[in-house]
């Protein structure tokens, strides 16, 4: 059996393990796009973690701090993979603090009301179940497998977005204007998600070619729209788009131009929260510097007895 | 001790099944790899049995060396019960 080389690989849809030999510039591009993922997950977790305290009920509250954890648990699953292909979490967790990696825009947007928790569950997420669902085919292992976990604890997170809008939606007069403004604001955005377009999207070709990407940004946003409005209808609640119609020659809801401009400054760090999100997660890091601390010097000195005893 | 050390987590996820590989994490002693590896790896329920290796005591096999490796079992399809024709009408066989 002749050795299997990358190229034959990924032209027989396989899939590359952390050992084999791979172009550097996919194991970077690898490196770059999990890490990013990974911290967007960690990020994610400051928006909702808002409305912890202030969650409505003692059930709205428990599936929020679960929702919380899991996200926890996503950005663990996700530097376990790239720490696969060589990199050390704590340099990458360096990298974050000091701004030479990005985590999602959107985290970057703030959480007003009780209803901006419901629509980050039913956008948000929605839109990341759509970016994620074909990352579970990607030709890296670690990272469909750990894709897989995530997205089955995803459709948890939109659902219970989905149910908060939809109780707020039938409630009182007040309680929908609320949802409804969540989702004014929170819409946009969400198509942001999925990139810059396809026409100037420079490196969308080569992650296609490495079957790191299955879809282009476009094809996920259309996918998107065309989930979401039917949901929308069904949740009694607009989305802020004037020119969305069905456009029966497609076979696709036809939407408004995205601002790209509006993503590349809150790209470039001028959105309404980067700041706050970036001193809130170093500020935590530095806080827990003795819980790790202490750990370690606790595993030192029981090793010390144990070695003394033997 | 800059980065606490990787571990390698095996979760069964009943009985009768065996113990298989779902990822890996940092702690600084088994205890806590244990705890740690609950709390990732089972929140829903995932498993009735957790293992947790230190990732720098698995030996494995190379990748560049796979070929000449696994060479011995290449040339001996008589191992598989289909190397054998059976005659016609015969049966438990």
């Amino acid at each position: 059996m002749p050795e299997v080389t990358f190229d034959q690989l990924l032209a027989d849809d396989g899939r590359v393990e952390p050992r084999d030999e791979m172009p550097d510039a996919y194991r970077r591009t690898l490196i770059r796009q999990i890490a990013q993922h990974a911290h967007s997950e960690i990020i994610g977790m400051q928006p909702e973690g808002n409305w912890i305290s202030r969650a409505p009920s003692l059930r709205r509250k428990a599936i929020l701090m679960a929702k919380v954890q899991d996200e926890a648990g996503h950005g663990l699953y996700l530097y376990a993979a790239a720490e696969t292909l060589g990199v050390d979490r704590a340099d990458l967790l360096d990298q974050l603090h000091t701004g030479r990696q990005k985590y999602s825009s959107i985290f970057n947007y703030p959480t007003l009301s009780w209803a901006d928790v419901g629509a980050i569950g039913w956008l948000v997420d929605g839109a990341a179940i759509v970016n994620q669902v074909p990352l579970c085919r990607c030709s890296y292992g670690p990272y469909a497998r750990a894709m897989v976990r995530v997205c089955k604890e995803e459709s948890f997170h939109q659902r219970q977005g989905f149910e908060i809008l939809h109780t707020l939606a039938h409630g009182s007069p007040a309680q929908h204007a609320m949802a409804q403004d969540a989702v004014d604001r929170y819409w946009w955005p969400s198509l942001m998600m999925f990139g810059p377009p396809d026409d100037d999207s420079p490196n969308s070709a080569r992650s296609m070619a490495w079957g790191i990407k299955r879809f282009s940004n476009d094809e996920l946003r259309q996918r998107f729209v065309d989930m979401t409005v039917p949901q929308a209808e069904v949740l009694g609640l607009t989305l802020p788009d004037p020119e969305l119609r069905w456009d029966e020659e497609r076979g696709h809801y036809a939407f408004g131009t995205v601002d790209f401009s509006e993503l590349q400054e809150v790209i470039a760090g001028n959105g309404p929260c980067n700041r706050d999100r970036m001193a809130h997660r170093v500020g935590a890091h530095e806080d827990g510097a003795w819980v790790r601390d202490a750990a370690t010097a606790y595993a030192l000195k029981q090793a010390a007895r144990t070695e003394g005893a033997a | 001790m800059t980065q606490w050390p990787l571990w390698e987590v095996f979760v069964r996820s009943r009985r009768g099944l065996s113990h298989v590989h779902v990822g890996s994490l940092h702690a600084p002693d088994a205890e806590l790899a244990l705890r740690n590896a609950r709390d990732v790896y089972t929140r829903r329920q995932e498993g009735v049995s957790l293992w947790v290796v230190p990732s720098a005591e698995i030996v494995a096999s190379d990748p560049g060396e796979r070929e000449a490796f696994f060479d011995p079992a290449d040339d001996k399809v008589y191992r598989h019960p289909t190397f054998y024709s059976v005659p016609d009408g015969v049966e438990h066989l």
